[in-house]
């Protein structure tokens, strides 16, 4: 069948079928921010997605909008960047939790503290799964991955209450299975101004799944079902996730706060000279002549 | 969620008063074999059951989803939405108004 | 884009930092994000004023590995980009150095070397992080790094690393010290209109038909900016020239002998240097840095006692001139590097040499300038 699915579009279709595995909840994920941002009427020129490495990483090789693959942990900072050169571009981090929590963590924190204007999607699969399935900072108490052999010594972190403690201006957390509120959550962390974060829990059948013995991801996906609580507005400190038991997902926080953006212009008042928010495209340069290389 | 039967018309416990204007949407299935990867969560999660697993695989070797009840579809896009390859999407079907009540 | 005054035309009497914050806003950089570190703060200190100022914008972030990725990610949202770093932070950002030279961005690292190593001398002089420049990220690459010797010099030179880093799309170093960091003399900043800029190139096709690593004759490819309709896919993977990462060895050989054969093969571009009386010597003594310009004394007295020594400044440091050196040492008795380490680019001097001529080196810890005695006296056994 030759048809062109609704999403290719935003899709770039000679690196389709992607290297996730089957199962792997990041597919989804990735349908629904496609989904999301058809419906959001973003302009597409204006969209850049930063990722950081991992198997959520590679989400941004996938995107047709400008995307980075930066090193890893430093999607954040370099979005930073990317967003106060032209603050006319909406720029969405998206990477898993390894990668934003662990080694990404300070700059996580501080980009939520200063709320800069862009949006992080999180997929959290408890694991470090590009690396083969090694324990990381939201891995749950007790659990078993190649270097929790164990089980796992640590408490982890819960996203949304760090986002909610740093500073975020929009906190949500779903699961791959519940793909409508989803797309509408990312639609909204879309259009909020300032550091939205929307946590997504997924599957990892080939590593964290097996290795607890939570079988395939379908299977998470009906535990996800049966376990799964939506508490819209609760409190981010009570929401952490354990190896068994409730998940608890919906939108924690949605506040107003200037954004730091909003802050600069504020405090420089009229020294504030605006040339570097409009981005005209650079002009095409006229005929140049190259010299070549020497030899 | 309430399990429509399998006959053509739903059964009521009280009929909806504007029955005769209701239209249910049907939805022709698009298959992208070759992208499948066979994790089924389209065959579970299809609420009027339409998909099953073939006994054909793709050239990976991957059993991919057949519409075994198309008539059933009602272009819900729950598969397009969870699928995690882009292997599946359905299109509304334009249908004459049906009258599924009196 | 910039206004009449952005650029403080007139004498100044200024110190090294803030001559090269000035240099910076001169050559059209619009975006710093850095962190503070003993001795280059006041070069952040001075365009956390100054950039808003002239309409740009000035960051700090949480630590020099942010700032590092803040100034690539800056770089791709279309600005002229720079940080300023000492030793401790210049270690931090080799990782994303790295990613500068992967995919091909354009920005300035200023390095106000310190003593180290560790924490080291925060407030003396060192030049202990010179083969650091070179080799400091993991991989194969090749980089471009200056030395400036006075606050003019920092001026300019920061001007020529921006012009450099636009038109070969690299991360170029500035590879300052302390004492010239911190000296303060006049500083002559010359009229917009005088200076002369490059700027990236940007895209002559359509967004159909670009390839963001597609390169040109001269090895660089153009860039498009984030934002205007390219799409374009940017990694730091070993990647094919639509920019997709590619896991094999035939992508690895082509991209990664091009990125070092865009530096190579233009090296006759890119190397500059200062000679004074090189021809016909019997000492060279090469330097760079305050290291050349500590040399002055030594030489002239030398001059005095009658042994005919010449000067090489290395203005670019990385691509090292070999070729020079080499043709120097089959004319010269011997060379003499000081340098405040125990031995980096005197190393290079000697490869370079091939044993046509004795190198010597006279190196220091570290926490202060050359004993203008000590100078002499490597210049005196090289002439023997």
């Amino acid at each position: 069948m030759n048809e062109r699915h609704p999403k290719d579009e935003m899709l770039r279709e000679d690196r389709i079928p992607h290297i996730w595995c089957s199962g792997c909840g990041l597919g989804t994920c990735l349908a629904a921010f496609i989904s999301a941002v058809q419906d959001s009427g973003i302009p597409r020129e204006k969209m850049c997605v930063v990722s950081g490495i991992g198997c959520t990483g590679r989400v941004a090789g996938y995107l047709n909008v400008d995307s980075f693959h930066t090193t890893h942990g430093r999607a954040i900072p370099f979005a930073a960047g990317l967003h106060l050169a032209n603050p006319s571009l909406k720029i969405v981090v998206f990477s898993g939790d390894g990668d934003l929590i662990a080694i990404g963590g300070n700059h996580f924190i501080h980009s939520a503290r200063r709320n800069l204007d862009m949006t992080v999607i999180c997929v959290n699969n408890f694991n470090y799964g590009m690396t083969g399935g090694q324990g990381g900072p939201t891995t749950p108490l007790g659990s078993r991955t190649t270097t929790t052999p164990y089980g796992n010594f640590e408490f982890p972190f819960s996203i949304p209450y760090l986002a909610a403690a740093s500073g975020a201006s929009y906190v949500a957390r779903w699961t791959a299975l519940d793909t409508r509120r989803l797309i509408k959550s990312m639609g909204e962390a879309l259009h909020k101004r300032g550091f939205s974060v929307v946590e997504i829990i997924s599957p990892c059948p080939t590593l964290y799944n097996r290795l607890n013995k939570q079988g395939s991801g379908l299977d998470v996906l009906k535990r996800y079902q049966r376990d799964t609580v939506i508490q819209h507005g609760a409190d981010p400190s009570k929401v952490a996730i354990e190896k068994e038991g409730k998940i608890i997902v919906g939108k924690f926080v949605d506040i107003e706060r200037p954004t730091f953006l909003d802050l600069v212009k504020e405090r420089l008042g009229d020294k504030f000279k605006g040339p570097w928010e409009k981005l005209e495209p650079p002009e095409v340069p006229l005929e140049v002549t190259i010299p070549s290389a020497d030899e | 969620m309430k399990e429509a039967s399998t006959a053509e018309k739903p059964k009521y416990w009280r009929t909806p008063l504007d029955l005769d204007k209701l239209k249910i949407p049907k939805g022709k299935l698009h298959l992208i074999k070759e992208r499948c990867k066979g994790c089924s969560f389209c065959v579970e999660y299809c609420p009027r059951d339409v998909l099953e697993l073939s006994l054909e695989f793709n050239s990976k070797g991957y059993h991919f989803p057949i519409a075994s009840h198309e008539e059933k579809c009602v272009n819900c896009k729950l598969c397009e939405m969870l699928c995690p390859e882009f292997a599946i999407f359905c299109e509304e079907v334009e249908t004459e108004v049906e009258k599924v009540g009196k | 884009m910039e206004s009449e005054s952005d650029v403080l035309a007139g004498e100044h009497f200024l110190s090294g930092n803030e001559a090269c914050a000035e240099g910076a806003i001169a050559a059209g950089c619009r975006f710093f994000a850095g962190y503070p570190i003993t001795p280059s703060t006041e070069v952040a200190e001075h365009l956390a004023e100054r950039l808003p100022e002239v309409g740009g914008i000035f960051v700090q972030m949480e630590d020099e590995i942010a700032s590092m990725n803040a100034i690539l990610g800056a770089a791709w949202g279309g600005k002229k980009t720079m940080t300023a770093t000492s030793g401790p932070g210049f270690s931090l950002m080799m990782e994303n150095l790295g990613l500068g030279v992967m995919t091909e961005t354009p920005c300035v690292l200023v390095n106000v070397q310190r003593g180290g190593p560790s924490t080291g001398l925060p407030t003396l002089v060192g030049q202990g992080d010179m083969m650091q420049a070179r080799w400091g990220s993991h991989g194969p690459y090749e980089i471009i790094a200056l030395s400036p010797s006075s606050p003019q010099e920092f001026f300019d030179f920061t001007i020529k690393a921006f012009n450099l880093s636009e038109q070969w799309r690299v991360p170029v170093l500035v590879m300052a010290d302390e004492v010239v960091g911190h000296m303060t003399e006049k500083v002559t900043i010359p009229e917009q209109d005088s200076i002369n800029l490059v700027a990236r190139r940007t895209p002559r096709v359509s967004p159909e038909k670009y390839r963001p690593y597609e390169p040109d004759e001269d090895l660089v490819p153009q860039m498009a900016i984030a934002g205007t309709g390219y799409r374009m896919h940017i990694t730091g993977l070993t990647h094919d020239r639509k920019g997709y990462p590619v896991i094999n060895e035939e992508a690895q050989g082509e991209l990664v002998q091009r990125l070092v054969d865009k530096i190579r093969r233009n090296r006759n571009k890119i190397i500059e240097y200062q000679e004074d009386m090189c021809d016909g010597a019997d000492v060279i003594v090469c330097s760079y840095g305050i290291s050349a310009r500590t040399s002055l004394l030594p030489i002239e007295k030398a001059r005095d006692e009658g042994i005919k020594v010449g000067l090489l400044k290395l203005v670019v440091v990385w691509p090292f001139p070999e070729e020079r050196i080499d043709r120097l040492a089959g004319n010269c008795k011997g060379f003499v590097v000081p340098e405040i380490n125990f031995g980096q680019i005197s190393l290079e001097v000697e490869r370079c040499a091939h044993g046509k001529a004795k190198v010597i080196q006279v190196p220091h810890a570290g926490g202060g300038i050359h004993d203008p005695e000590k100078v002499l006296e490597a210049i005196r056994r090289a002439a023997a």
